[in-house]
């Protein structure tokens, strides 16, 4: 009954909005809306559970002093200083805490993140990019001529690179992605299928 | 170890160093190289100057503050288009709830660069999660989705949006993302379904997976990374951040390409003196 | 002498004439503004062929009205500034505007009416002057029950469908199905058995997305596999989640695992958290834990957009075995750089069944590569056709709204 039930619903919502797709009539366009309705409810509710989890697991490592609970600490005052200053201070307004904290913290600190990926680019193609085989060396040229024919100061070097690396992304580079995406087209309508049929259940817990 | 393992085992510290002063140098010292201009930023900048004052576009600022430095120039770029020719525009952020501060942010400096009156010329719709269910209920009626604006008025009460339905009235979206909501959101619900033209301006990183989107002309035109944004502030004659950023990636793309290729002497030099070592000893 | 006269006769010819044909142009010219002008009683031609019918393909309250323009729209006396449409509850009641289009412009759907009730419609062209159509109707709309331009969707889905319930129950017959080596999961024993050795913790990332998304399920499924071998090898698995939903369903997916592994005992709630909704705090987050766990394996398995790089390099970096497998196509290329071992596309999906080895999830593999060898049957089909300019064919497969 345990497994049954979950089936039985994920069986039924999907025949129903697969369904659905292909009525027009007002009654689905209804039934369609309650469904998005109800996504968006769930969509907000769903933060009450994930700041139970994070207090949970971060307290948990404060109180038995675990290795990197400081990290732990530092994560809860946060938490709780942009709370505060979201109810209490007023919330996404120009001027106030919140704001203030997101524009002078939150934003330099994940625009730095992000812009850890120029590094690790640099690092990534540094090792990886090596003519250790034919293919490797078709993807070490097609990366030279790309990174450097997208940029305006390659066409001042070479005039045709720009071309080039235009024709190797409309292209090759185009082909390449449509054929996978046919795959992972495939593959996405085939696991559905799977869920709602029932013939795929470990996502419900355990094998059978 | 001999100098072809030292070239092929560069420490990453120094290749971060070097990156960080390739970056870092030209924003100091400006190179002013020259910026050109492709086929899908023009056909974007053209679609939007072809339109007439009063009529309305709709810009969807769906990125966070760690893509900031590359959506925050486009979208500035655009709204500046748009305010300058006196065409209305609804914004809105739906990727994340951080994005609703960076949307904020940016359409605030426009706003105030060219004094335009909120409900008049703009209406800021905000922020409302499960993109793809607020992407088609504004495509039955916009009111579905935000019943009011972002400061709390109703839609109704706003001058702008008395004529304003649904993506009927819009003469085209342009969202600014980083992730599957250009796609799987805009062109396929918002394009797909109710046949508004779309836009977009994205990461570098994403522009080349919707090349396809151009092609089959599901997008209009399309912006991708800092040299994107720096294609658009050309366009409208108005150099900013992008421009200027456009040295450091010249800059920092020689420098990798160099990595590359001295990675690669060192490999094929070592193996060669290892073959030769070999048949010597 | 006659030559001269000839001579006088022309010119005197074109004397009279030049003027008249001036004359002529000037008439005309001023015609057209004093048609254009209030004076002008001229009426534009009315706009013909109107017809009127429920909009088709959709929930109803909308009629489309459709008219051949005005013979003075565009050519003619090309006067004709728009037109507007008229509507009534009856061929004499009083008719109202519902909605004006610009010159050119032969269609309008009226989208404020409602369904069951008859509407009647004349549509008027207008310069500064107006004159209207023959009254069409009554017309009513009404919501479709289908989606006739839908239906080649419907023809793909039911042969889709139809193939996986083959295989699968070909496969439940006893059929033996080959599926080809996919490396990335045939590492998985040897790197969960690597952590053992080493006694460092797997990590396994679930991918920055909602339940909703079909990759986020696939992982979860495969979760539960990898999550039994940590179980059955007695490691330390974990996993930061960055939605609190699939949170939830991660932990009830590795405690089953672990129960049917037999060793309940070993689960911990813990080691299954939510660490945050933010992309690049996440990767943050994830980093700091490869970085001060030293995790041996690392798993990336589900969607995934920018983060990619930094987490797979800092794996990288602290010398973890890594795998990955994502339908997100942009950060393949990432992964394959920095991994071991990358599932590309449809190798993801295929890894559950790969791994389980079940009859019936491998007919599903089975099912997907007969769909895409129709696929190419039909581009190869398509690319023929509009080679030759047959485009019947290509729009077979066009979908309506």
């Amino acid at each position: 009954m345990r497994r049954q039930i979950p089936l039985a619903i994920t069986f039924i919502c999907g025949v129903v909005m697969a369904i659905q797709f292909f009525i027009p009539h007002q009654i689905s366009q209804e039934i369609y809306r309650g469904a998005l309705d109800w996504q968006m409810i769930i969509g907000g509710f769903v933060l009450v559970l994930g700041i139970g989890s994070l207090v949970t697991h971060h307290t948990g490592k404060l109180k038995h002093q675990r290795v990197g609970w400081g990290y732990s600490l530092v994560t809860l005052l946060s938490l709780a200083v942009m709370a505060i200053a979201g109810l209490f201070f007023g919330e996404m307004a120009s001027g106030k805490p919140f704001m203030q904290i997101f524009i002078y913290a939150q934003n330099p600190i994940q625009a730095t993140m992000f812009s850890l990926l120029a590094f690790f680019i640099a690092s990534a193609a540094y090792r990886a990019f090596r003519a250790r085989s034919f293919i490797a060396t078709l993807l070490l040229l097609a990366a030279i001529i790309v990174m450097v024919g997208r940029v305006p100061i390659g066409a001042k070097i070479w005039s045709p690179i720009r071309d080039i690396s235009t024709w190797l992304l409309d292209y090759p580079n185009m082909v390449a992605k449509r054929a996978i995406g046919l795959g992972v087209g495939l593959g996405m309508i085939s696991t559905a299928l799977k869920i709602i049929l029932g013939i795929e259940r470990s996502y419900l817990g355990g094998g059978k | 170890m001999n100098i072809y393992e030292k070239m092929m085992s560069i420490d990453r510290r120094i290749l971060f160093l070097l990156i960080a002063l390739s970056v870092i140098i030209p924003l100091l010292k400006p190179l002013l190289l020259p910026v050109n201009v492709t086929k899908e930023a023009r056909n974007l900048y053209e679609f939007i100057d072809k339109l007439k004052p009063g009529d309305v576009v709709l810009l969807s600022l769906d990125y966070d503050p760690s893509t900031m430095a590359e959506c925050h120039p486009m979208a500035l770029g655009i709204l500046r288009h748009c305010f300058s020719k006196g065409i209305k525009v609804i914004v809105t952020s739906l990727a994340r709830p951080e994005g609703l501060g960076t949307a904020e942010m940016v359409l605030t400096q426009a706003v105030e660069e060219y004094n335009k009156k909120n409900g008049e010329d703009y209406v800021f719709l905000g922020y409302k999660p499960v993109p793809g269910a607020v992407i088609l209920a504004m495509g039955e009626d916009f009111r579905l989705a935000f019943p009011a604006d972002y400061y709390g008025t109703k839609l109704e009460d706003l001058p702008m949006m008395t004529d304003i339905k649904n993506y009927g009235d819009i003469k085209i979206v342009v969202t600014f993302a980083a992730s599957a909501i250009v796609d799987l959101g805009w062109v396929v619900y918002a394009g797909g379904t109710y046949g508004v033209p779309i836009g977009a301006g994205v990461t570098a990183v994403m522009a080349t997976d919707f090349y396809k989107y151009l092609q089959s002309g599901q997008l209009v035109g399309l912006l991708g990374g800092l040299k994107g944004a720096a294609e658009y502030e050309k366009l409208i004659e108005h150099p900013d951040m992008a421009i200027k950023g456009m040295d450091g990636q010249n800059v920092a793309h020689l420098l990798i390409v160099f990595f590359i290729i001295i990675g690669n002497i060192g490999y094929f030099l070592g193996k060669k003196a290892k073959a030769s070592k070999g048949i010597g000893g | 002498m006659s030559t001269q006269i000839q001579s006088e006769e022309k010119g005197c010819l074109r004397w009279r004439i030049t003027p008249l044909v001036v004359l002529i142009f000037l008439v005309a010219f001023c015609g057209r503004i004093w048609a254009q002008t209030p004076g002008d009683t001229l009426l534009p031609s009315p706009p013909s062929g109107v017809t009127a019918f429920d909009t088709p393909n959709d929930a109803g309250r909308n009629i489309t009205i459709n008219w051949e323009l005005s013979p003075d729209d565009g050519k003619g006396r090309n006067t004709v500034m728009g037109y507007d449409i008229l509507r009534s509850e009856s061929r004499e009641g009083e008719f109202v505007v519902v909605g004006s289009v610009v010159a050119g412009i032969s269609t309008f759907q009226d989208d404020k009416v409602e369904n069951h009730k008859g509407y009647c419609y004349k549509v008027r062209a207008k310069d500064h002057l107006s004159s209207e159509s023959e009254v069409v109707g009554p017309v009513q709309a009404s919501g479709e029950w289908y989606n006739t331009g839908r239906t080649v969707v419907l023809i793909f889905v039911v042969l889709f469908t139809s193939l996986v319930i083959f295989f699968v129950n070909s496969a439940k017959r006893g059929k033996k199905l080959y599926v080809r080596p996919i490396p990335g999961m045939d590492a998985v024993d040897e790197a969960v058995g690597r952590a053992t050795e080493m006694g460092r913790p797997i990590l396994y990332i679930l991918g920055l997305s909602t339940i909703s998304d079909v990759a986020t399920i696939a992982s979860l499924t495969i979760l539960g596999r990898v999550a039994k071998k940590v179980a059955e090898f007695q490691s330390k698995l974990l996993v930061p989640c960055y939605d609190p939903i699939v949170m939830t369903v991660a932990q009830e997916v590795v405690k089953n695992s672990y129960l049917d592994a037999g060793r309940p005992d070993a689960y911990d709630e813990g080691n299954i958290w939510f660490l945050s909704r933010s992309q690049f705090a996440y990767a943050a987050g994830v980093n700091g834990i490869m970085l001060r766990e030293r995790t041996a394996t690392n798993f990336y398995l589900g969607m995934f957009y920018a983060e990619s790089l930094v987490l797979a390099e800092t794996g990288n970096i602290a010398g973890s075995i890594q795998i990955a497998g994502t339908d997100a196509v942009a950060q393949l290329p990432f992964f394959i750089t920095s991994c071991d071992y990358t599932l590309i596309g449809e190798e993801f999906y295929a890894a559950s069944a790969y791994l389980s080895r079940e009859p019936k999830l491998l007919g599903s593999i089975k099912a997907q590569d007969w769909g895409k060898v129709g696929l190419v049957a039909l581009i190869i089909l398509g690319g023929f056709f509009a080679s030759i300019h047959f485009d019947t064919f290509v729009n077979l497969f066009t979908v309506g709204h």
